[in-house]
């Protein structure tokens, strides 16, 4: 069911347990959404706030992804760097529906543009 | 009895566990309120659905399940209209017509029509023996046909389609279950769980397959058995789909009322039309449709409350499940997936097969998964409900109730110190809590003197934490805390060695059994252990243990290096350093194909293509593998390169044809997973042009023979390599490199590179194992080339042929989303 904001973007067995895929946007970053063990869905734009790398291709571990160039590990449901590190990269709210992908479009864009300027969206909020 | 027109006229549209229930209650308020007529599709009095599952096991008898007997509706003077459903509703006139042509006016009208079974549109689904797990018929169904024996298929690894299995099993037919989701009953139950689970049910016959998609039933007339969409066919006389509920909402709909995912109530369980009520699993209230039986039964309260009492109101429902198979144990409440704030705590006892995991954010209980003793998920369930703060209690929380309400409240400690002498405290070398005290207070003040003296905690090192209290409670201030031997990551108290000990000693052959077996306290692991342990598992088990892809780095994943922009590099493998014209020509093409900005020769004498695009990467090892090339391994824990000198065919100085033993080696060693990234390099003189003295194995050929190096680094801490022993020939150099190789993926802890290991357990030990034990090599040389037997597969082929394909794609085949100018 696709209402409004909702952007169908595919279907939950797409993404494997512990996994991630992405979405390509227009002329700008990619969105990362990532399925943990626990079977939750979370989307995160896909640059890590240390060195822009690809968050998706990360190690999935409880609710944390771990960044594969350098080993940040960063929080899927805040978005923000865990332990010693700080950063933090926008997170977008996603949800399932009879076993399909829904992400805000809204949130999406709001999210990416945020990004350009280096910040998160709930602390450019703030 | 009072007239029926001194009444008001309820009528009920469902004779099941809602709509009864309902009934019950409003009664139990007011028995004489209503003049009730109850409609049901079933020709049956009031049951029990829930225990249908118990009467296809045989452990129970239809008269068990019912509820509410013919006497209950005659008491009651409820008319019950059983076998002939409601078709149609007209709220204009308030009548309700059935099929067998009633029509029946109402007051009131209250839609308890539940929900229908969930079929899944694949061809062959309306083959006769293709059936639900729903109703009474469905379950005369299976018990007929399990008379005739046979296969059976079930369609759905969740908690109905595994009772419906199990009942099937037990009435002796062959069961197959068929479930889309990696892990069984992944709704309820979280990965390690849903893993024991599977264990369990394998053991007693049934064949588990797990991300199975179904592509067609097949048959000729009636049932033969079923096809997945990877081409697997099992044969089947039985096929039943228990893929899930939806809300029976047809009639709600075509009544007019409003509807979302079920018929949409208030707190009153009112529907958009006032007159009209609706209750149990049909029904959506705040967004939330439940297919369990308590939210029912909170709902019914609600609903008679507000029609005949006080209204009281519905509020939504948490809800707790536990499966219906018998010896099985498992329970599930609550949010256990996590999130922010979310803490884990976990409790994982092997030998008794339990597994325990109860979730809180900020000190309450929100969540709780149980396998194997499930005893205190009520208490749990009742602190999730309460919502009460548990930070008193948290230290022994997941212990269960009686030790957390009893003597180890206060303390941890004092339930270790109030142990008697003689409890077991180490199961596999049968130590007493009296014997581990004496140890102590003979000197032994560390865990690893514990364990060297009396055993305890030696062997699969369960009872480590165990111990290690004692010692606490023993020595008080004197103790000196943790040991100081590294554990593999946070998420265990066992070591590198211990872990890959009792890997091979326990056979144990995935990740979540090591996880179980070894108590984890995570429950799904973590960046570092979950390579570690993949590595630890392929090693032990060549050819049997199945890879994690999950558990990879990214490079191992996808068979190229992630570079700092994001785009790969890829370094196709060039036997010994030798290339030709073909391999150039093809290397050049793909260059320019994919706009590569740069090419590089390696330090290992390779070519590096820079700058591919993930996407392009499938195209470009097409490319690579159509000119006869495979993949250089340049981005794994694996052998990368034999690095060669020229040697006796060109060389002046060239004493054996180096860079012939170079190809040779190579040859025999790539595509094997190591602990580490291994190089090796074969020089042709003492000048040791191929550098093969800063290598993990290297080679100098002298006139007399073989020079064989080890333990060499080029990385950041400069290491030269300690000389082996020296060989005759070129057969034993290569029988000496593999028994070396194997040593290393063998006993070298993950991410450990020969240099450090060699250091670790010193050069001496590795003679001892490689040269003075000549049976020992040979044991060695052969289970390396065994390994290999399954590991020559180039991962580039199988990936341009398809197989991971989905990995480079985006997401969903929707266009990219446009960022609009705001204006």
């Amino acid at each position: 069911m696709v209402t409004g904001d909702w952007l169908d973007v595919g279907a939950l067995v797409e993404i494997p347990l512990r996994g991630a895929r992405t979405i390509k946007t227009a002329g700008s970053d990619e969105i990362a959404i990532f399925r943990t063990a626990g079977n939750k869905l979370y989307a995160l734009v896909n640059r890590c706030p240390h060195k822009q790398g690809h968050l998706s291709q990360g190690i999935v571990h409880g609710e944390a992804v771990t960044c594969p160039l350098h080993n940040w590990r960063i929080s899927l449901v805040s978005g923000e760097a865990l332990g010693e590190d700080e950063g933090c990269v926008p997170t977008i709210p996603v949800r399932i529906d009879a076993g399909r992908i829904l992400i805000s479009r809204m949130a999406m864009l709001a999210a990416l543009a945020a990004e350009g300027e280096g910040a998160c969206t709930e602390k450019a909020a703030a | 009895m009072l007239a029926p027109t001194s009444r008001e006229r309820l009528v009920v549209i469902g004779n099941g566990m809602a709509g009864c229930r309902a009934v019950e209650e409003i009664l139990a308020r007011d028995p004489d309120r209503y003049s009730v007529t109850i409609f049901g599709a079933e020709p049956y009095v009031n049951y029990n659905r829930i225990m249908l599952s118990p009467v296809l096991a045989g452990e129970k008898s239809f008269d068990d399940i019912v509820i509410n007997t013919t006497e209950w509706y005659a008491d009651n003077g409820i008319e019950l209209v059983s076998g002939d459903p409601v078709v149609g509703i007209d709220r204009e006139e308030k009548t309700i017509t059935s099929q067998g042509g009633r029509v029946v006016g109402y007051d009131r009208l209250l839609i308890a029509t539940g929900s229908d079974p969930f079929i899944i549109p694949v061809p062959g689904k309306d083959l006769p023996g293709v059936i639900s797990f729903r109703d009474m018929k469905d379950v005369d169904t299976m018990l007929a046909a399990a008379n005739q024996g046979g296969d059976a298929v079930v369609i759905g690894g969740g908690l109905l389609g595994l009772e419906a299995a199990h009942g099937l099993s037990l009435r002796g037919m062959k069961v197959t279950v068929i479930h889309l989701m990696p892990t069984l009953m992944e709704r309820q139950l979280d990965e390690a769980a849903g893993w024991l689970l599977k264990t369990e049910l394998e053991s007693r016959g049934q064949t588990i397959l797990t991300g199975a998609d179904t592509a067609e039933i097949y048959g000729d007339g009636k049932v033969e058995g079923l096809r997945l969409k990877d081409g697997r066919d099992i044969p089947a006389s039985l096929v039943v789909m228990a893929v899930g509920i939806r809300p029976s909402t047809a009639l709600a709909r075509t009544a007019g009322l409003a509807v979302g995912r079920g018929i949409h109530v208030d707190d009153h369980m009112v529907t958009s039309d006032p007159a009209v009520l609706a209750v149990g699993e049909c029904v959506e209230h705040d967004g939330q449709v439940y297919g369990l039986v308590a939210p029912l039964w909170e709902m019914c309260r609600a609903l008679a409350d507000g029609l005949v009492a006080e209204p009281s109101g519905y509020h939504g429902s948490v809800t707790s499940t536990k499966l219906k198979v018998s010896g099985i144990d498992v329970f599930s409440a609550g949010d256990f997936s996590g999130g922010e704030g979310a803490e884990d705590i976990v409790l994982r006892d092997a030998s008794r097969g339990v597994y325990k995991r109860v979730v809180l954010r900020d000190d309450k209980v929100v969540g709780a998964v149980l396998y194997g003793d499930t005893a205190d998920g009520g208490w749990y369930f009742d602190l999730l409900k309460k919502n009460e703060d548990v930070s008193e209690i948290r230290d022994v929380l997941i212990f269960g109730q009686a030790f957390a309400q009893g003597g180890g409240r206060a303390d941890p400690k004092a339930a270790v110190a109030a142990l008697s002498d003689d409890a077991e405290v180490c199961g596999c070398n049968g130590v007493s809590k009296g014997q581990v005290v004496a140890t102590i207070e003979n000197g032994a003040c560390t865990l690893d003197a514990v364990r060297a003296t009396c055993k305890a905690s030696a062997s699969c090192g369960s009872c480590t934490g165990l111990v290690e209290q004692i010692l606490a409670v023993t020595l008080g201030d004197d103790y000196a805390g943790e040991r100081a031997v590294k554990t593999i990551c946070k998420c265990s108290s066992f070591t590198h060695d211990d872990v890959r000990r009792e890997i091979v000693a326990q056979g144990m052959k995935s990740i979540p059994e090591v996880m179980q077996k070894l108590h984890w306290t995570t429950p799904d692991g973590c960046s570092s252990c979950r390579p570690a342990l993949n590595y630890y598992l392929l090693c032990a088990w060549p050819g049997d243990y199945v890879d994690d892809q999950q558990s990879r780095f990214v490079n191992e994943r996808l068979h190229a290096n992630i570079q700092k922009d994001g785009t790969y590099s890829v370094v196709p493998r060039m036997w010994g350093g030798l290339t030709n014209p073909k391999e150039l020509r093809a290397i050049a093409d793909v260059v320019e194909k994919y706009n590569a900005p740069m090419v590089k020769v390696t330090g290992g004498q390779r070519l590096d293509i820079f700058g591919i695009k993930k996407d392009d990467l499938p195209a470009v090892w097409a490319d690579l593998n159509a000119a006869g090339m495979v993949s250089g391994h340049a981005y794994g824990k694996a052998l990368r390169t034999v690095k060669t000198c020229v040697g006796s065919e060109w060389c002046r100085f060239g004493t054996q044809d180096s860079t012939g033993l170079g190809v040779q080696t190579e040859r025999m060693t790539w595509g094997s997973w190591m602990p580490h990234k291994f190089k090796i390099a074969v020089s042709g003189c003492p000048r040791n042009c191929a550098e093969a003295t800063i290598k993990d194995f290297g080679v100098i050929c002298v006139d007399s023979g073989y020079e064989l190096h080890v333990g060499g680094n080029g990385g950041i801490k400069l290491r030269g390599t300690d000389l082996l022993c020296k060989v005759a020939t070129e057969q034993q150099a290569l029988d000496y490199c593999a028994a070396f190789i194997q040593l290393y993926r063998e006993e070298a802890w993950y991410l450990e590179r020969t240099a450090p290991w060699i250091e670790r357990v010193g050069v001496d030990y590795v003679r001892s194992r490689i040269v003075d034990d000549e049976v020992g090599r040979e044991a060695l040389t052969s289970r390396f080339l065994y390994s290999q037997s399954f590991s020559q597969d180039d991962p580039w082929a199988e990936r341009a042929a398809g197989k991971d394909r989905e990995q480079h794609a985006h997401l969903g085949e929707f266009r990219p989303i446009e960022l609009l100018a705001a204006e």
